[in-house]
């Protein structure tokens, strides 16, 4: 077969994959299974009125970022040395920065 | 249909060309996978975790009321509730509990909170899937929690949620508003803080500023505030996401420079012989434009496939080194596939389109010299 | 017919290594000869060769190729005519490296977009004539001299060309594959081919089929027999 045929075909090939993963694949009908847990979910959400992602459960203020107080930062040092990887992860919300 | 035939045969020449240097063209494209992999799968990886933050805060409360006693966060007495309800524009108020409990045995945090409907009694427990994995209940499937006066309760686990939860229930053990007093001692008038539905979304900073007035020692935390905290998340500016980026953008500039920097004599030799061999300057440049093309689409598909597939179908594991941390409780991360196609597309176009323009450009010269003297200078 | 009025070709103009390589060239050249041009090297007939086969543009004069001026048309078109009508066999070959003699004969046909079937049959045509099929799928660098050269005379004539023009072919020949060469070129002017061959070898000039030969020294012509 030809070189360029070849490379033709498998471009094609990952271009339709690409395109398969990208809009197809999300629109898939979910098994009864995931339709029932994301039901699930947001039954949680609603009854304990939810506020924060559990990404980072090293400390309470990086457990629950939103409901932290001014001064949780600087708890351990006023310089609040930074010892959790979340620090660079998660910039503090404009308003913080604003100056009154 | 002459198009395609000239295409192909540029195509098949290109190809040819690359892979008599089948070492060096083999690492430039794996490294140049590599790098829109890592991209891609930053972009994957933050578009999905903000979706689940969008849609976590379109639930969320439009306001939490927390009291501070002495700059802490402090309980909250409910009868501040009563009178905030009569409070125009407050359609309602609800005493949440929620606090944290640390296990020793499994060096891990959770977050405990009451729920009203916990229909299977008050002696269990539904847990999120990140406490049946790392509580080591020793096949008993019952968490003993010490409580606040040092007796032991014993909670059966009715229910574990699903991992597609994680992201908001990881950490969760979810007792019943009684369970949650005797863990804990908290009296029955008191709340952890109260949550609030406003009618109208445009009054609650008027409304936040009626409840200080009336209440100073309360914080109002608005529900435009919770959207800004998360706004933030692995935002391009945040350290880490800059690391990753600064490094993959200093090896695109590297493999730029060294292309740009000229045609090696082997390459200007071949192009010199095509020149006489009766190939114009737009040919020389077409077969040119391809051979960039060639290995930079290439790259760009299989980079980003396998970025999508790290991400959505295997849980993204070389983040989770980075966002572990100290935390023992890490959330299976079931991201729901979505793609930000303005995003992609702008990848593709700064790695696919400049790859093809610096390896036309150093052939320009050449390209253009008459055949004559292309052939004086072999 | 191709016909040269007044041609010189002077490189690096204005510069100090300002050189000469013919001047005042008047030549005509009838379809369907075997020319041959000689002259010691630094004669101008490799400048000579590339002139006529539209490889590099002289600095003064006219050029007529089958009574069209090719002189000053834009390179598009003269590379289109250059294609279809000249066929260059150069001194060292200059057969592209690590690619079988079969892809390098299609190479100059590339840009055309021929039914690549088609091409290569072509080409396996043009190899069995000059009985190096077998080598087909080799690669270039394990062929011998002469079979390298009959490449590369096959890649001259992938386009169809009316015109051979080979810059001292017999160079790096022996005295048998010289006159194989010689065979070879009597062959194509039966066909119809006009060939035109730059060479300081005897054998070329002297040899029975030649029609025409031309001296040059110093970048002029000094007599023709």
């Amino acid at each position: 077969m030809r070189n360029s045929t070849l490379y033709i075909t498998a471009t094609a090939a990952a271009a339709v994959l690409l395109c398969f993963l990208f809009f197809v694949y999300p629109l898939l009908p979910r098994s009864a299974v995931t339709e029932q847990e994301r039901k699930e979910k947001e039954h949680l959400l609603q009854s304990l009125h939810i506020t924060d992602l559990c990404l980072f459960t090293e400390a309470s203020y990086t457990r629950h970022l939103s409901q932290a107080d001014r001064f949780a930062a600087f708890q351990d040092h006023p310089l609040a040395i930074e010892h959790f990887p979340s620090g660079s992860l998660v910039s503090p919300p404009d308003s913080f920065m604003e100056r009154q | 249909m002459k198009w395609l035939e000239r295409q192909r045969n540029f195509i098949d020449f290109t190809l040819s060309s690359l892979s008599r240097r089948k070492g060096k063209n083999a690492a430039l494209m794996l490294v140049y996978t590599l790098l829109v992999f890592v991209i891609s799968s930053v972009i994957f990886f933050t578009q999905a975790i903000r979706r689940e933050a969008e849609a976590l805060l379109t639930s969320a409360p439009d306001m939490i009321l927390q009291r501070t006693v002495a700059g802490r966060h402090d309980l909250i007495p409910l009868s501040y509730g009563e009178k905030i309800k009569t409070i125009r524009g407050v359609k309602s108020v609800q005493g949440r509990l929620w606090g944290y409990y640390y296990h020793p045995a499994a060096h891990s945090n959770y977050t405990v909170m009451a729920a009203d409907d916990v229909t299977s009694g008050d002696d269990t427990a539904a847990v999120g899937s990140g406490v049946a994995r790392t509580w080591q209940t020793a096949g008993d499937n019952t968490l003993y929690m010490k409580a606040f006066d040092g007796k032991v309760l014993g909670l059966r686990i009715a229910k574990v949620f699903s991992d597609t939860t994680d992201l908001v229930a990881a950490d969760l053990i979810v007792v019943s508003r009684a369970t949650f007093g005797r863990l804990f001692g908290i009296a029955g008038t008191l709340a952890t803080d109260l949550a609030m539905e406003i009618g109208n979304q445009k009054e609650s900073a008027t409304i936040a500023l009626k409840i200080v007035q009336l209440y100073p020692d309360t914080r109002p935390i608005l529900r435009e505030e919770i959207l800004r905290t998360y706004a933030a998340i692995f935002d391009w500016r945040s350290g880490y996401i800059i690391v990753l980026l600064s490094g993959t953008a200093l090896a695109f500039i590297i493999f730029a420079w060294d292309k740009a920097t000229g045609l090696s004599a082997e390459e200007k030799i071949e192009i010199g012989v095509l020149k006489a061999l009766g190939w114009d300057t737009s040919d020389v440049l077409l077969m040119k434009f391809w051979e960039g093309t060639v290995i930079s689409l290439t790259s760009f598909l299989l980079g980003v496939i396998a970025g999508y597939l790290h991400v959505f179908f295997a849980s993204a594991p070389l983040f989770a080194h980075a966002l572990k941390g100290w935390a023992i409780l890490y959330p299976a991360f079931k991201l729901t596939p979505a793609v930000n196609a303005f995003q992609i597309g702008t990848l593709f176009f700064f790695t696919v389109v400049p790859y093809a323009i610096i390896t036309i450009i150093p052939a320009w010269r050449m390209a253009i010299t008459e055949p004559d003297a292309a052939m004086r200078q072999i | 017919m191709i016909t040269l009025a007044n041609i010189s070709k002077t490189f690096n103009a204005g510069r100090q290594n300002e050189f000469t390589a013919v001047k005042g060239i008047n030549l005509s050249i009838a379809m369907n000869t075997i020319t041959v041009l000689k002259g010691p090297s630094g004669s101008g007939k490799t400048t000579l060769l590339s002139i006529i086969g539209c490889m590099a543009r002289p600095t003064a004069g006219r050029i007529t190729v089958q009574e069209r001026e090719i002189t000053s048309l834009p390179e598009r078109f003269l590379t289109e005519i250059r294609r279809n009508t000249f066929g260059f066999v150069f001194q060292n070959f200059n057969l592209i490296k690590g690619v079988t003699a079969l892809e390098n004969v299609m190479f100059p046909a590339f840009p055309a977009g021929l039914r690549h079937a088609e091409l290569q049959e072509r080409a396996m045509r043009l190899l069995e004539k000059l009985k190096i099929a077998s080598k087909a799928r080799q690669n270039v660098e394990s062929l011998s001299g002469g079979e390298q050269q009959r490449t590369a005379i096959a890649r001259a004539l992938i386009n169809e060309p009316a015109v051979i023009i080979a810059d001292e072919p017999t160079a790096h020949l022996d005295t048998e594959l010289s006159g194989e060469f010689m065979d070879t070129m009597a062959g194509l002017h039966a066909e119809g081919k006009t060939i035109l061959i730059a060479s300081h070898d005897p054998l070329m000039a002297e040899s029975e089929n030649t029609h025409r030969v031309i001296e040059l020294r110093d970048g002029q012509i000094i007599g023709e027999h």
